[in-house]
């Protein structure tokens, strides 16, 4: 219970996180993205003021043996540099740069949706969902199988 | 009011402030596409705090809203529906393949040094400029 009370918070925070830096708004994001003309350096500085401040606590919860309230860490195990990374992350990347909503600002903005959001969200989680429930281990293999932690 | 990069810096501290409370706390990683992927596939005693975190973002959204006015307000893309529906499958389908987004790779991964995570950061920064470069001096797409 605690730790959904947790999560909670955490998603509060980390909105408030996206919504004042300006992430919300995609067009900040293509101000980035666009390193011609005028460039806007703010989501840099989001990632960079968000890792300053994690980097620490990451590092601890990587030598730490569980977390505060107990149980254990779910940390991504997978060490390897596999074509399924590079490509979905390829994909990803297209996808984002074609309109400037990456997953968490997109959920965010449901708040105060656009048509062209609510087209967007719904073709996201229908990817998500085509991905999860598909059968693409003959198109893209198999993944790796998970060893040891990733550093 | 102080000026965008000032911001820009405070909220990002802001989401490093939450998703290091999530890891310390409960030992979760704070990556949005994940915690979606595990709730169109929930698997059992895994879904509530997913819940609960995207029920959060939604409540912060909300009450961001009411005291910033403008702040968080979806806009109309100029790209055409069908652009913005195959935007939206190549966001989904793309995290779940290379295991992560800009939260889950871009500030938690690179926050453990984690090798997989700079790469997936490198791959989709330059896939994301080198399409908006397309979009808007080749075809001329103002999003």
């Amino acid at each position: 219970m605690k730790q959904v009370a947790v999560a909670f918070v955490a998603g509060v925070v980390f909105a408030v996180g996206l919504g004042l830096s300006g992430m919300t708004n995609p067009e900040k994001i293509l101000g980035f993205l666009v390193v011609t003309g005028r460039w806007d350096p703010s989501l840099l500085l989001v990632m960079g003021g968000a890792v300053a401040v994690h980097f620490g606590f990451a590092q601890w919860a990587l030598r730490a043996r569980k977390p505060l309230l107990g149980g254990a860490f779910e940390l991504p195990s997978r060490a390897q540099i596999d074509g399924r990374l590079v490509v979905g992350s390829i994909l990803f990347g297209v996808g984002w740069g074609a309109i400037g909503y990456c997953p968490g600002p997109a959920i965010v903005d449901l708040v105060a949706p656009s048509p062209s959001l609510l087209v967007f969200v719904a073709a996201m989680v229908s990817g998500i969902a085509a991905h999860r429930y598909g059968r693409w281990e003959s198109v893209v293999g198999r993944a790796e199988p998970a060893n040891g932690r990733a550093h | 009011m102080a000026g965008s990069f000032t911001w820009a810096l405070a909220g990002g501290g802001l989401i490093g402030l939450s998703a290091s409370s999530l890891l310390v706390l409960t030992g979760r990683v704070a990556g949005i596409s994940g915690i979606v992927g595990g709730l169109v596939e929930p698997k059992q005693g895994a879904i509530a705090w997913r819940a609960a975190f995207l029920v959060g973002l939604l409540a912060g959204g909300a009450a961001l809203s009411r005291l910033v006015p403008g702040a968080v307000t979806a806009r109309a893309s100029g790209l055409p529906p069908v652009a913005v529906a195959l935007a939206g499958l190549l966001v989904g389908f793309g995290t779940q393949l290379g295991g992560g987004c800009t939260s889950g790779h871009g500030v938690c991964g690179l926050s453990r040094l984690s090798k997989r995570s700079f790469v997936a950061v490198l791959s989709f920064m330059s896939a994301a400029a080198l399409t908006t470069f397309v979009t808007h001096h080749v075809v001329g797409w103002r999003p």
